[in-house]
């Protein structure tokens, strides 16, 4: 297939072929990874912005190096030392960073919504590095291209999503692509971060607040961290109960089927959402993720870059 | 429009003998490693690959690379689909010869130069093609040929080339594209002579 999709903004909007195409996509470059000299020249003299308006970490040095792999120029644009600070709106941040002649811009954005907003009128290429609590592609794209790498498909697999769900960005685009490619999802966590509502976003969705149901025949486990920056309140009572009852733990290990994956988008909280010895145990691919995550996006801003259609975001 | 040029047996023995040119031009201890170019490169190059290790009487290691990123084109289309690159062992001071089914303007070769130099430094790098239909844009021409063919550019030519062995569809088929385009140009396909 061809991609002609100039924007990745969300995962909700993707056909389960385009979905396909990325995580194939994403898999040779994987292997470019693995080579000595792990640089193609597929980006080279093009300008990649990685326009952080929420702080992160992990999700800017993994864009930041996939564009290098890639050979594009990149610049690093945070919120806190920006013109944003000076009261400067986001639309006119990026209309100066496309005077700058920026190819592709990278958004990091507390507001959902807000790189579809940007991808009605700038001539850049837009990629959601996470926006709001709406969607992460990128995130759900390197979850899924590592259970099928590890799995050797997705269709059928028992996935159990497991945390706070209302506030994850993480959780949507994982079920979006989820059930776009055959697995069956079960959301659980405490009843005040996992709506019943989820299960009508798509088929296959199962809400249960009872972690043992949720665990129990599960191939993959996917842990949430718990988002205290984007709780308005107190949504359960401690971290200490939040362990007790929905933390993974030895015991709960053992509803799980024995060759379930163990997956985290990071950062983990030790002992709050899963237990050390879970985290460094035989089944966790917590660091492939991280692997991974690298290809995909590398993928991602390949794939985008190349993409000619004059796609309008509604 | 489809015309045959080269029926299954035909192409069979054409790869036969630019195997046996292949080992011809790499006398000596070394064996050269075949590197097939994404994608219709990689079926030939399991052919020559087979067809010369009976010839030496020994193994010839053979991959796959893919020249997508190497590209001069790459900010003009689309998104091309990545094929996978496996380059057997260390290339390091080996003779490498590529492989390609249609040698036509020369930049994929151009471009594979670049993406095999990734992986190291090769004493020698050859070039063998199934068909060189002409047109080349670039100093660059191919050290083994299966046949050369005259062709217009509304033509295009196809290599069928099964990778496990002679497959019964195998052949080399000459297409007339674009209709209106074709309709200006008379298109007329003269097989040369063997190169060899």
């Amino acid at each position: 297939m061809t991609w002609n999709r100039k924007h990745l903004l969300d995962l909700q909007s993707l056909r389960a072929e385009e979905i396909v195409h990325l995580l194939d996509t994403a898999r040779e470059f994987k292997a470019v990874g693995e080579r000595s000299i792990k640089k193609v020249p597929a980006l080279r003299g093009k300008t990649v912005v990685n326009l952080f308006v929420e702080p992160s970490t992990r999700t800017r040095i993994s864009f930041e190096l996939a564009a290098l792999r890639l050979s594009a120029d990149v610049i690093n644009f945070s919120a806190e030392a920006s013109s944003l600070k000076k009261g400067e709106t986001l639309k006119d941040t990026a209309r100066n960073l496309e005077a700058l002649n920026a190819d592709i811009i990278i958004l990091r954005h507390g507001a959902s919504g807000a790189p579809h907003f940007l991808s009605r009128f700038l001539g850049a290429h837009v990629l959601n590095a996470g926006d709001g609590a709406h969607e992460h592609p990128t995130q759900g794209l390197l979850d899924v291209f590592t259970i099928r790498e590890k799995k050797g498909r997705v269709e059928g697999l028992n996935v159990t999503i497991l945390g706070d769900i209302l506030y994850s960005r993480v959780a949507r685009s994982n079920l979006w692509a989820l059930t776009k490619l055959g697995a069956h999802v079960t959301l659980c966590g405490p009843p005040t971060l996992v709506p019943k509502a989820f299960e009508s976003f798509a088929p296959n969705v199962r809400v249960t607040w009872n972690v043992e149901e949720a665990l129990r025949g599960a191939d993959v486990i996917n842990l949430l961290r718990i988002q205290h920056e984007r709780q308005r309140a107190s949504m359960f009572p401690s971290t200490g109960e939040y362990a007790a009852l929905f933390g993974l733990n030895p015991a709960r290990m053992a509803l799980v089927k024995p060759d379930a994956l163990i997956m985290h988008p990071g950062p983990i909280n030790r002992g709050v959402e899963i237990a050390s010895a879970i985290a460094d145990g035989p089944q966790s691919v917590i660091l492939e993720q991280v692997t991974n995550g690298l290809a995909v996006r590398m993928a991602a801003l390949y794939l985008v870059h190349g993409g000619r259609s004059l796609q309008v975001a509604g | 429009m489809t015309t045959p040029l080269l029926d299954a047996p035909a192409l069979r023995r054409t790869l036969g003998r630019m195997a046996r040119e292949i080992a011809a031009a790499n006398p000596g201890t070394g064996t050269p490693v075949l590197v097939g170019i994404q994608r219709g490169g990689v079926p030939v190059a399991r052919r020559l690959a087979a067809d010369l290790a009976g010839i030496l009487g020994r193994p010839v290691a053979c991959g796959s690379l893919d020249v997508t990123f190497y590209r001069d084109d790459l900010d003009q289309r689309a998104a091309p689909t990545v094929h996978p690159t496996e380059i057997p062992g260390d290339i390091q001071g080996r003779t490498v010869v590529l492989v390609d089914d249609v040698f036509f303007t020369g930049r994929t070769i151009r471009a594979a130069m670049d993406a095999l130099h990734e992986f190291g430094r090769p004493s020698r790098v050859q070039l063998a093609v199934v068909i060189d239909r002409g047109h080349r844009q670039l100093p660059i021409r191919p050290d083994v040929v299966g046949q050369e063919l005259f062709t217009t550019l509304c033509q295009s030519v196809l290599v069928r080339c099964a990778a496990g062995g002679e497959g019964t569809d195998d052949g080399v088929f000459l297409r007339e594209s674009p209709p209106a385009a074709s309709s200006k140009t008379p298109a007329t396909a003269v097989s040369l002579s063997h190169a060899s």
